[in-house]
């Protein structure tokens, strides 16, 4: 019996040892894209500094990732440790109280280094609720070689002027070459991340202040009738399907005069791997109409963000300051070099002369960054935060449905008047349904 | 005369049937040939001759672990086909044989449950999951798919029943067969072809889902259908190695309906013809 009882206290006590060696898994949801791809492979710097974590991975398609990590955290059930979300979720997200502050950063983490449009549009009253792990604006990406042949000149902060005159110019449909790539695919994360970026760009805005749509508005009208009318003479065929990948493998093949989209793409059409073009793209900012200072407030990051509802958030706040350090940038220049460093979030990153020599784009990203200011998108009034989003939980549907009515315009099948029209009509009704004004 | 025109027609009944089924087949020959083009290539509009690269396969491969998923596939399918028979043979046996004046009701309300959209019943799906422990557990997928293909199930194994002659039963329980005798002599033998095309099909349909398997699961139990969700990406060229993880994924399914073919052919026209 003695040895029985001395038996069962021993286990117990080895058992009690164990315990804390046990290991904890962090279970972390992310999009497929390739800087987190290149993150997933490169984890064994944590790893290892931190053997009592693990790390599960799970990738999903965007949409997919927001609905499921949506479920969970409504319904508290805490399947996931880290979240990658943008910054359109973040002050939502913040705001129900769904995710944990990030207060209280390691002193190493530098949190005063991250650039301040980022780290803004990312905290919710001066409190960082997710960190950023890369971020973008949007800029102009155009050719060259294209330009000095078509003996036109895009100046370093043009006008929509300045762009149709050099699409025109540019344009050789011919040689299959066109002055112009936008986005046209419907979505509101597609052709009306463009589109809202354009439009704060010409002065127009979403909402009044009593939110009331604004697509009647002459702001709105004149962006659309650019829009349409650069597309229409100067884009590729079929343009009302291609997005942001559709337009970069375009571009890659030297198929586009101009390309306006987020600045993330930099890196891969100067990529002499898989880009034609490598040696011939320069960079301008994000075009404003004539009068009107505003260069679109697009803003993005892929951030990461650990939910109220993880068990693991000791572990999880490490892996998330550990990702989006200055440790890891320098281990990714180390490893694949530093083009391929996780761009727009680190003001140190800009002043480091090896990246800038790398990376040709770095200086109009990090100008298109600095000058995006999401937290008044429009040069008029308005009721809401984002860039080329509104923050508003009901955006994705009505963003999604306004963008299928300008892709209709598109495509040709509605006028733009009509397109605008029903943009207006279906939105009030949204909006009212929502129980706006709040 | 009568005798050209009859070759005639069976000459054009056959090309309908060739274009219909090259119609039916071609969304996974064209996906097949994405899958051995560049990213660049995939993207770039309709063409049927690719690179013949496996760069899509090996990147496949470097970022996920295969094996897992596909186990977790072969289970579930297996599993949820596995209990929906057992459940599904006595009730359909029971509805066939020894009908009530409910029988039709029960079997249009079973139906009906199919008629309701699955996100509808999402979110308390969800939550009892997460009570009951089975969220992210292959036994957990195993029964919610299982409830989903039910309907299915018995309504097939009904009608394969219902085309067996009462008289033969009859014969045999003059004979002096007991039930026992009855079901595994006289009725099983009879009904075989109807139950292997209702459990290939069922695995078919288990395999495939996706609505399901994403939602209910993370790391541990998430199946092919989540492996291939994975290779969508927002920004970066994803269409070839999107197309390389979906013939990863069905390629098990296809071979598996290549062999059994022959069997659910004659379940899915079983007393087509009388």
């Amino acid at each position: 019996m003695a040895h029985s009882i001395r038996a069962l206290a021993g286990a117990c006590a080895v058992v009690a040892l164990a315990a804390p060696a046990m290991a904890e898994t962090l279970t972390i949801a992310t999009v497929n894209n390739g800087d987190m791809i290149r993150m997933q492979k490169m984890t064994k710097p944590f790893t290892d500094a931190n053997p009592d974590i693990q790390l599960e991975w799970v990738q999903l398609e965007e949409n997919i990732l927001r609905e499921r990590v949506t479920t969970d955290i409504a319904t508290n059930g805490g399947q996931y440790d880290v979240l990658t979300i943008g910054t359109y979720e973040v002050p939502l997200w913040a705001k129900q109280e769904w995710l944990t502050p990030l207060s209280d950063l390691p002193a190493d983490y530098e949190v005063d280094d991250l650039i301040p449009a980022v780290r803004d549009a990312l905290s919710v009253d001066g409190t960082l609720y997710a960190v950023p792990f890369y971020a973008e604006s949007a800029m102009v990406m155009y050719r060259k070689d294209l330009a000095e042949a078509a003996g036109v000149t895009i100046p370093e902060s043009p006008t929509w002027a300045d762009i149709k005159t050099a699409a025109e110019k540019m344009t050789n449909k011919d040689g299959e070459v066109y002055g112009i790539c936008l986005r046209g695919k419907p979505g509101w994360g597609e052709n009306m991340a463009f589109l809202t970026a354009m439009a704060n760009s010409y002065g127009a805005r979403w909402f009044d202040m009593e939110w009331k749509p604004q697509f009647d508005s002459a702001e709105w009208k004149a962006a659309l009738t650019d829009y349409l009318d650069l597309m229409t003479n100067y884009g590729p065929p079929g343009a009302s399907s291609n997005g942001f990948n559709e337009n970069l493998s375009l571009f890659q093949q030297g198929k586009c005069g101009i390309w306006i989209d987020a600045t993330v793409a930099a890196s891969f059409v100067t990529d002499p791997d898989n880009s034609t073009v490598a040696d011939q793209v320069a960079f301008a900012q994000f075009p404003n109409k004539e009068g009107v200072d505003n260069h679109g407030n697009w803003l993005w990051a892929w951030s990461l963000a650990v939910p109220a509802t993880s068990d693991a958030q000791d572990a999880a706040k490490k892996f998330v300051a550990w990702a989006t350090s200055k440790a890891y940038t320098d281990e990714v220049a180390a490893a694949d070099g530093w083009r391929a460093a996780p761009p727009g979030t680190r003001t140190s990153l800009y002043e480091n002369a090896e990246y800038q020599s790398a990376a040709p784009f770095a200086a109009m990203t990090l100008t298109a960054i600095n000058s995006a200011n999401t937290q008044k998108s429009s040069v008029q009034d308005i009721p809401y935060t984002g860039g080329q989003f509104v923050a508003i939980p009901e955006f994705q549907g009505i963003g999604t449905a306004v963008g299928q009515q300008f892709a209709a315009a598109l495509a040709g099948q509605m006028s733009g008047d009509d397109a605008l029209a029903a943009a207006q009509s279906n939105t009030e009704r949204e909006m009212a349904r929502a129980g706006y004004p709040k | 005369m009568a005798r050209a025109v009859s070759t005639q027609t069976k000459i054009g009944w056959t090309i309908a049937a060739w274009i219909v089924a090259l119609l039916i087949f071609f969304p996974i020959l064209y996906t097949v040939i994405t899958s051995f083009k560049t990213e660049n290539e995939a993207i770039s509009g309709f063409n049927m001759i690719p690179s013949f690269t496996l760069d899509s396969y090996r990147e496949v491969q470097s970022q996920y672990n295969y094996f897992r998923p596909f186990m977790n596939s072969v289970v579930i399918a297996v599993g949820s086909t596995v209990l929906a028979l057992l459940v599904a043979v006595p009730a359909a046996w029971a509805m066939a044989f020894s009908p009530t004046k409910h029988t039709k009701d029960i079997l249009m309300w079973m139906l009906s449950t199919k008629m309701m959209p699955a996100v509808a019943v999402l979110v308390p799906i969800y939550l009892i999951f997460l009570r009951t422990g089975l969220m992210d557990t292959r036994i957990g997928l195993v029964i919610v798919l299982m409830l989903m293909n039910l309907p299915i199930v018995v309504w097939m194994l009904y009608t394969y029943f219902r085309e067996i002659p009462g008289e033969i039963l009859e014969a045999a329980r003059m004979d002096g067969a007991t039930l026992q005798q009855e079901i595994v002599h006289v009725l099983t033998p009879m009904a075989v072809p109807g139950i292997a095309s209702t459990l290939l099909l069922n695995v078919i349909l288990a395999w495939n889902e996706s609505f399901w398997t994403i939602q209910l699961t993370t790391t541990n139990a998430a199946p092919l259908s989540a492996f291939i969700a994975s290779f969508s990406s927002p920004q970066g060229l994803f269409w070839a190695k999107l197309s390389a993880a979906s013939v990863m994924a069905i390629a098990p399914i296809l071979i598996m309906g290549w062999f059994s073919q022959k069997q659910l052919v004659r379940g899915l026209t079983f007393g087509a013809v009388k």
